[in-house]
């Protein structure tokens, strides 16, 4: 087993955050949300371009994506990771930033993501096509799955098989996510929905149907790392990186060994590891919710549940609002938003919490914050530990 | 040495192409290995060899994905558990999509479509559980 990282926390923290034409931007490019978001990320961390020699990026759809947007940016980084594991890709980022910071390699780190995907003019088919080309999985493929959306309710299918969760329990998230919504003027959907409206809402891949699923919206992301001593000196109330960890076991719903417990275990124990921390030191948890299964799995393997009890633990009311864990505050991708990779704002929605600045979702005297990034189809899971000065 | 079949990936289709499943088995550590790979994802031996399993297996995961009737109607999704302890994606055959239930006893057979193998599997009779 590899040491704690111990000696990183806290000594990194994010200075600012951005996000840019989330729900709908028609007539937007990738590179455009992205692009807006770095320029406003960078200026809530009172910096300019300039001062970015650090960039972490991804894209679904490029395979050198970094390049295109340091071109596009301006910027001249001494340091770049463009590593791909999906949604996770901008929490994972954390690490090697860090590392990266703490090294003297870079001194501001931009990690920074847009999509287009909800208004582009590219057609499912014809993006599908090209994602058989750059992401194979011909032992799947032949099968036809729905991806993303058939793995999950294959994961779905064996949770209710082996634990007897519910299709209500799994609607409750998305209600609870929808009450969120409900107190967030930027969340893309923020009618009234109850767990009836989900339960005869269309079957799409049994057992989930579309108010299982997250939204498809635009939007670009982006916020701004740098050392704590230098964080103290900029304009935000500093958020600082207290644990972080990363795992990556496969890549296919089917090479992964029990659907019921994923990879999140191992970055969970590794990021409360370096924090120095527990399930009980969390305030809020900002858990990227591509499915109502996906929230079930992380509340267990993140060690809110114990396996198999998260079902139950929602529909008592838990991770709504006024419940014992904040979950999804800002809505989550069920309510808030989803432009195609969800983790780089369930990190910024856990830095408005610590700011203090969530609005009528604030939830008050927050402190700590566990921000969860899935990738794939379950196949890649990322976890940071985020808190304000008071707990370091 | 290169093989004049081509990679695992080639001859796996080729064997299913002629109406053969075949998975591999590691002369090594003994584990059953599947999907195919030029190295045992158990203890990284490169000594690999290819033997027909049982067909038999049993539902691990499953999911109906809907579609139109024009576009072909509702059709079945599984994760199967072969007996050998390897784990594979397919679809039932022979029961309505939402017949298929997990702990199924299903049977593998190699459907050939105009020359193209692909693994389907049957629900056994009277072994729905």
């Amino acid at each position: 087993m590899s040491g704690d990282l111990n000696h990183l926390r806290g000594k990194f923290a994010i200075a600012g955050v951005a996000t840019f034409g989330c729900g709908e931007a028609p007539g937007y490019t990738d590179m455009e949300l992205l692009a807006q978001a770095a320029r406003l990320a960078v200026a809530d961390a009172g910096l300019t371009m300039k001062d970015i020699d650090g960039l972490c990026t991804a894209s679904a759809s490029s395979a050198m994506w970094s390049m295109p947007v340091v071109e596009y940016l301006g910027i001249r980084p001494r340091f770049v990771d463009a590593t791909m594991i999906g949604g996770s890709s901008f929490i994972a980022h954390l690490m090697p930033a860090m590392q990266a910071l703490e090294s003297g390699q870079c001194d501001a780190v931009l990690v920074a993501y847009g999509s287009a995907q909800r208004t582009s003019t590219l057609s499912r088919k014809e993006i599908g096509k090209a994602r058989l080309l750059m992401d194979p999985q011909p032992y799947e493929h032949p099968y036809q799955p729905m991806l993303p959306m058939s793995a999950y309710a294959l994961a779905a299918s064996r949770h209710m098989h082996e634990f007897g969760t519910t299709r209500r329990q799994l609607a409750q998230v998305a209600v609870s996510a929808r009450q969120w919504a409900r107190k967030n003027p930027d969340a893309f959907m923020r009618d009234p929905l109850t767990v009836d409206d989900v339960l005869n809402a269309r079957m799409v891949s049994d057992p989930l149907t579309v108010r299982d699923a997250c939204l498809v919206t635009d939007g670009g992301g982006a916020y701004v790392l740098v050392r704590a001593d230098r964080a103290r000196d900029l304009p935000q109330p500093p958020v600082y990186v207290l644990g972080q960890g990363t795992a990556v076991w496969n890549r296919q719903i089917s090479s992964m060994a029990d659907l019921t417990v994923t990879a999140a275990t191992q970055s969970g124990r590794d990021a409360y590891a370096m924090a120095g921390m527990g399930p009980k030191d969390i305030n809020v948890a900002e858990l990227y919710d591509a499915f109502t299964i996906n929230t079930l799995l992380f509340l267990e393997d993140l060690g809110f549940c114990a396996k198999g009890e998260a079902g139950a633990f929602v529909e008592d009311g838990h991770i709504a609002p006024g419940g014992s864990l904040p979950v999804n505050t800002n809505g989550g991708g069920l309510s808030w938003g989803h432009p195609g990779m969800y983790g780089i704002f369930a990190a910024i929605e856990g830095v408005r919490q610590l700011r203090g600045n969530a609005g009528d979702s604030q939830v008050a005297g927050a402190q700590t914050a566990i921000v969860h990034g899935n990738g794939g189809t379950l196949s890649s899971q990322s976890t940071a530990i985020l808190g304000t000065a008071a707990a370091l | 040495m290169v093989n004049q079949e081509g990679g695992v990936q080639a001859i796996y289709q080729a064997a299913l192409d002629q109406g053969r499943f075949e998975i591999q088995r590691c002369n090594d550590c003994g584990d059953a290995v599947f999907f195919p790979r030029e190295l045992c994802p158990g203890c990284g031996s490169g000594d690999l060899s290819w033997f027909s399993p049982s067909g038999k297996g049993t539902v691990y995961a499953v999911t109906t994905v809907r579609r139109k009737p024009e576009a072909g109607g509702d059709y079945n999704v599984s994760l199967i558990d072969l007996e050998e302890n390897v784990r594979l994606m397919s679809r039932i055959e022979n029961a309505a999509p939402e017949e298929v239930k997990i702990g199924m006893a299903v049977k593998a057979r190699v459907a050939v479509n105009e020359g193209r193998g692909v693994l389907v599997f049957h629900a056994m009779e009277g072994a729905a559980q």
